[in-house]
């Protein structure tokens, strides 16, 4: 039994499966001779004419161009450049509606032609079979050779191909009716078609070689018989014409008997297909050097008075093909760019003949009835009958009319080459090719959004990911420094900052002690903040550990008054203090907890102050200082506590340091000047409650601060007569005109009191019993003051 | 200038469904012709009642789905169901049979399904079992071949007893069934059935006077003529051969068998192929594409199923002709044969596969 191959070589047809045979009308056209046309004035040559992408523009606006001139420079992968095809200069460069069934518009460039039809310099290849694959490779793409059978493949990439090619077929089928562009073109160039032919023989050296052609053209297939009489190399196949068998996977199988898989290349069976029209631009552009700027175009149908093909320029408008074969437009007439299966009508005849339009179609009245009275299928499957690939165009239509397209795709509509052979015979008319487009759009659509929506996950879980680590990273230096930290701490023999701090300031103190002028609290001050900056590892940590600083500080002051009040054999419960101050440094603490905590702080810095009074009344100037860092302090924490209870805090430490001073003046009545800048900090604090506070609370403590400012100017001067420095705080409090402690201790009780009615600003009649209660209780004080001052 | 936009083809072969539909009612005159001729007017009287019932029937239908109903009574899909149920009923059926069945099949069976090309069953076929299954008195009302009646029926006298139950001279229906001896006359495949239900052999049975020398008289012309009209619709590719061969090969294979196991108790394949209305169904019914399968090798298997289905029917079931219920039955598998029968589609065949591989 012979093989395949050989079964190939003896001339064996495998005759196409299904498919439909409508009336040619190819004898109009084809027994004329090539026509050719004048010259047109402007041509219009759109910068991308096939699959692919565009190549790059090399010329500009203005610019003279010669025939045969490159336009544009082909890029990487499928990209090829397009000629001038006249002589002339480029009037424009802009968008133009182009051959497409869309009539999209797209970048195409005007030349105005100079009628010189003056050629660029050209290096034509004499010897090409003594060329290299890659020299030939080059010319064909620079000569921006696409697939003339319609679909406008770049021809240098399929010969560039490194697989093994066992059959190079050439399609002359041109099965499509109308058409015989092909057709002349072989009956007068036959022998430049074999010369194109041997051109790809030498790069791609297949094992044979077969011409595929229908049996209706006899005097095409006489050329071809002719040009190829001594060659045993080239086979020509002619087999009966039947609609669609110059499809590409078609003429393989009837020509090879093989089938190229589904969703598959040629190559991949050992195939390369090449149209003929192709074979003689290859021709052209290797031997002649002239790139496609040209090509034959049917013009045919009822509505042309002298139908004939024509040799072209590329980009010649439509209109003057139609003009030139005397065009009488019907109503509704169609223009059809293609032939009548699969062409596609133009809006506009404006659009210019590119690389693949083979053919221009105008039927006249009565002439290719285009279905449209669209029925019922009746599932007669005379589509199926049709369908050269095989499918059940009925089922699909079902499917894609119910947009169920996942059964559409079962039904292998994606095999489906929109040949329109199942419209053409439906006798219920419907336009099945375009239910499948639109179903192959939808499809192509869905998977498109597939693709995005995956994509979206994935930057999606990505994102998660990368937080969930940076989270986990951030867990890990946070305990990381917290054991840093640690380390640290034990290093330093089981002691703390805080302790070294405290260490110091005991030093500072004592010496202070000493000296009892200096000012040891400041020094823990400045320490905290050289500690910070070392372990500002983050923000929030840095914000942790300037806080503790401060705690530590605070309670280095405490401690190192303590001290200086424990050397001057005076007890004082400290403790506190650095217990409540040390809850500061816990940002997690609610509300409620600061809250608490800055009271205590205040109560301890109170007694802190007091006690440090007591003890050493020459030591009081260090106060200032000392109270300002708690109070920024606290500051810092209000921001976080709601008004009421800032409010609250600012009475428990204003009541702090009211105790404060009274034990200090106890303990001295004259040293009142420290006072002054130790209220400063209160009132800027009190400021910044203010407008939580409603108007009515506002004019209430207006009224209880101007009370105790009196009140305190009174004492302090009838307190002390000589001692002008007490002046000093009321200044800056009547600027402000806010609440001020007074200096005196009787004013303590009454402050407190007023602040108070303050923090229960809801009962206005119990405010003004207490603010009565408050005022009968200053007097007292007063006096009280008064006399002790004269004691 | 602006152009007329379409989409591609531009061109169609003009074969249309409505002509498709007519053809085949033209196809069906040879074979109503010698059901005229030897059965009389009966028929033809039910063929136009039925056409009238199925237009009105359709064009109301339509309405009230308000869909255009010109254009659906112009597709002669409607009439086609008619002729075909008027050509399967009993000549001297009553008028009401005809109508009741004609509208059972395009109300029911065809638009409640979704209407032309939605229907899973033969329309006329769903409408005759329904006839035949709630009327059986009436679907059994044959008349002998003109030869053998007793009395000649008019044009009128047809007319008159499907719509009265009486002819013109006044004899009913049953009077007018009987042959001249007097006995009540069924159909050949009836009076075989009946026969050999009774223990007498075939030989016996084929010898009395309603059988010709192959089948019975008037029969066989019938079926020829059907035949004829078949013949033209395979030419005029209306129909693709697969189901009338399937069908016709499948009975005639499977009678022979039959007859060969029992040749007392069974027919000869040549009786069952021109008996009743093996032409006409195998050419005209298991044909309506709208219900047959749709792959090549489907109409095969669907032919094959019905011609075996008729053969059992008739020898063991308990209706004389099977036609319409293998019909159906048929219909009813025609999803999965349609399924399991798809063609190899280019690029997903071995041979593709194996150009894959190497």
């Amino acid at each position: 039994m012979e093989s395949l191959f050989e079964k190939v070589q003896n001339g064996h047809i495998w005759p196409l499966t299904g498919g439909i045979h409508p009336p040619s009308h190819k004898d109009i056209t084809s027994n004329q001779p090539i026509g050719t046309l004048p010259l047109p004035e402007t041509l219009i040559v759109p910068i991308k004419q096939h699959i692919g992408v565009a190549g790059e523009l090399l010329v500009s606006e203005g610019d003279k161009v010669l025939k045969g001139q490159p336009l544009t420079t082909p890029g990487k992968g499928l990209s090829l450049p397009v000629h001038a095809p006249s002589s002339g200069h480029i009037s424009k460069i802009a968008e133009h509606p182009i051959a497409h069934p869309s009539g999209m518009a797209e970048p195409c460039i005007f030349i105005q032609t100079d009628g010189k039809e003056q050629w660029v310099d050209r290096l034509p290849v004499a010897h090409y079979a003594s060329e290299t694959p890659e020299y030939l490779i080059e010319k064909i793409k620079m000569a921006g050779i696409s697939g003339m059978g319609g679909a406008g493949f770049p021809a240098f990439v399929k010969s560039a191909t490194p697989r093994k090619i066992n059959y190079l077929i050439i399609n002359a089928t041109e099965c499509e009716p109308y058409i015989s562009a092909d057709d002349s073109l072989i009956q007068r160039q036959a022998t430049s078609i074999i010369e194109g032919i041997d051109i790809v023989a030498t790069i791609i050296r297949p094992e044979i070689v077969l011409i595929g052609i229908e049996d209706d053209k006899p005097k095409a297939i006489d050329a071809l018989r002719q040009a190829a009489e001594h060659r045993d190399d080239i086979h020509i196949r002619v087999f009966p014409a039947r609609y669609p068998s110059g499809g590409e996977k078609q003429l393989i199988n009837i020509l090879t008997g093989q089938q190229v898989p589904s969703s598959g290349l040629p190559l991949d069976i050992g195939v390369l297909v090449h149209n003929i029209g192709t074979l003689h631009a290859i021709y052209k552009a290797v031997v002649c050097d002239e790139p496609l700027i040209s090509r034959i175009v049917t013009v045919t149908g009822g509505a042309i008075k002298k139908p004939q093909n024509l040799e072209v320029l590329v980009g010649t408008p439509v209109s003057e093909l139609l003009q030139h074969c005397d065009f009488k437009a019907i109503k509704n007439q169609r223009i059809i760019m293609g032939g009548p299966m699969m062409g596609f009508t133009l809006a506009t005849t404006t659009v210019p003949v590119v690389k693949i339009s083979n053919c221009i179609l105008a039927p006249g009245k009565n002439e290719l009835p285009s279905p449209e009275n669209e029925m019922e299928c009746i599932r007669c499957s005379a589509c199926a009958d049709a369908c050269p690939v095989k499918l059940l165009p009925q089922q699909l239509f079902w499917y894609a009319k119910a947009k169920d397209y996942d059964k559409t795709a079962e039904y292998n509509l994606k095999d489906c080459i929109e040949c329109g052979a199942c419209a053409y015979v439906c006798p219920s008319e419907i336009p099945l090719v375009q239910y499948y487009r639109v179903a192959k759009a939808e499809i192509k659509a869905e998977q498109q959004e597939k693709i995005l929506a995956e994509k979206a996950k994935i930057r999606f879980e990505a994102r998660t990911a990368r937080l969930q680590r940076d989270a986990l990273e951030r867990e890990e230096k946070q305990r990381l420094a917290a054991e840093k930290r640690k380390q640290a701490l034990e290093k330093s023999g089981n002691k703390s900052a805080v302790a070294d701090a405290l260490a110091r300031v005991k030093a500072k103190k004592a010496k202070a002690a000493a000296d009892a002028a200096a000012a040891p609290a400041d020094t823990a001050a400045v320490d905290s903040k050289t500690l910070s900056p070392e372990e500002a590892l983050s923000p929030e940590e840095a914000q942790a550990q300037k806080k503790k600083a401060a705690v530590a500080a605070a309670v280095a002051r405490a401690k190192a008054k303590k001290q200086a009040k424990k050397a001057q054999a005076d007890e004082t419960p400290v403790e506190t203090v650095a217990e409540s101050q040390t809850q500061e440094d816990d940002s997690a603490l609610d509300p409620a907890q600061k809250k608490k905590a800055a009271i205590a702080k205040a109560l301890a810095r109170a007694k802190a102050k007091k006690q440090a009074k007591a003890a050493q009344a020459n030591e009081v100037p260090d106060e200032a200082p000392v109270e300002e860092m708690p109070e920024t302090q606290v500051q810092e924490d209000d921001s976080a506590l709601d008004p009421a209870q800032k409010k609250k805090a600012a009475i428990a430490k204003a009541v702090a340091r009211a105790k404060a001073k009274k034990e200090a003046k106890e303990a001295q009545a004259n040293e009142v000047s420290d006072e002054a800048p130790v209220e400063e900090m209160p009132e800027t604090q009190v400021q910044e409650d203010d407008p939580a506070l409603d108007p009515a609370q506002k004019k209430k403590a207006a009224i209880a601060k101007a009370v105790a400012r009196a009140k305190a100017k009174k004492q302090a001067k009838e307190a002390q007569a000589n001692q002008t420095l007490a002046e000093q705080s009321p200044i800056p409090i009547d600027k402000d005109k806010e609440a001020q402690p007074t200096p005196d201790n009787e004013d303590d009780a009454a402050a407190s009191v007023e602040l108070a009615a303050q923090a229960e600003p809801q009962d206005p009649e119990e405010a003004k019993a207490q603010r009565k209660k408050a005022a009968i209780a200053k007097a007292i004080a007063r006096a009280k003051a008064k006399k002790e001052a004269n004691q | 200038m602006s152009f007329k936009i379409a989409s591609s083809p531009h061109n169609h072969n003009q074969k249309k469904t409505p002509v498709l539909m007519r053809s085949v009612i033209y196809a069906c005159i040879p074979g109503m012709f010698a059901q005229w001729y030897f059965f009389g007017y009966g028929n033809l009287v039910h063929v136009f009642l039925a056409c009238i019932t199925a237009l009105l029937a359709e064009a109301m239908v339509m309405s009230l789905r308000e869909k255009p109903v010109r254009k659906t009574l112009m597709d002669s899909s409607a009439l086609l169901t008619a002729v075909l149920l008027g050509i399967c009923l009993p000549p001297l059926a009553p008028w009401w049979i005809t109508v009741l069945g004609t509208a059972f099949a395009i109300v029911i069976v065809k638009h409640l399904y979704g209407g032309l090309g939605s229907n899973p069953f033969n329309p006329a076929m769903a409408g005759y079992v329904m006839l035949l299954v709630s009327f059986p008195l009436q679907m059994t009302m044959w008349l002998p071949p003109e030869s053998l009646q007793s009395m000649d029926l008019s044009f009128v006298d047809s007319l008159s007893v499907i719509f009265t139950g009486f002819s013109t001279e006044g004899y009913s229906v049953n009077q007018l069934r009987m042959d001249i001896d007097g006995i009540t006359m069924a159909t050949p495949l009836d009076t075989l059935k009946t026969d050999l239900a009774r223990g007498i052999i075939t030989a016996e049975s084929l010898a009395k006077p309603v059988f010709s020398e192959h089948g019975g008289i008037g029969w066989e012309y019938i079926n020829l003529g059907f035949f004829v009209g078949g013949l033209y619709l395979l030419f005029s590719r209306a129909i693709k051969w697969q189901i009338p061969l399937a069908t016709l090969l499948s009975l005639a294979v499977v009678s022979t068998i039959g007859m060969l196991v029992s040749p007392d108790t069974a027919a000869a394949p040549m009786f069952h192929m021109i008996s009743g209305g093996t032409m006409m169904a195998a050419f005209f019914i298991a044909t309506d594409p709208v219900s047959a399968s749709t792959t090549d090798k489907g109409r095969l298997i669907y032919g094959c199923i019905i011609g075996v289905l008729v053969y059992v029917i008739r020898t063991w079931g308990g209706y004389p002709d099977a036609f319409a219920f293998a019909v159906l039955l048929a219909n009813m598998g025609v999803p999965l044969i349609d399924q399991l029968t798809q063609p190899k589609v280019y690029g997903h065949t071995d041979k593709a596969d194996a150009g894959n591989k190497s």
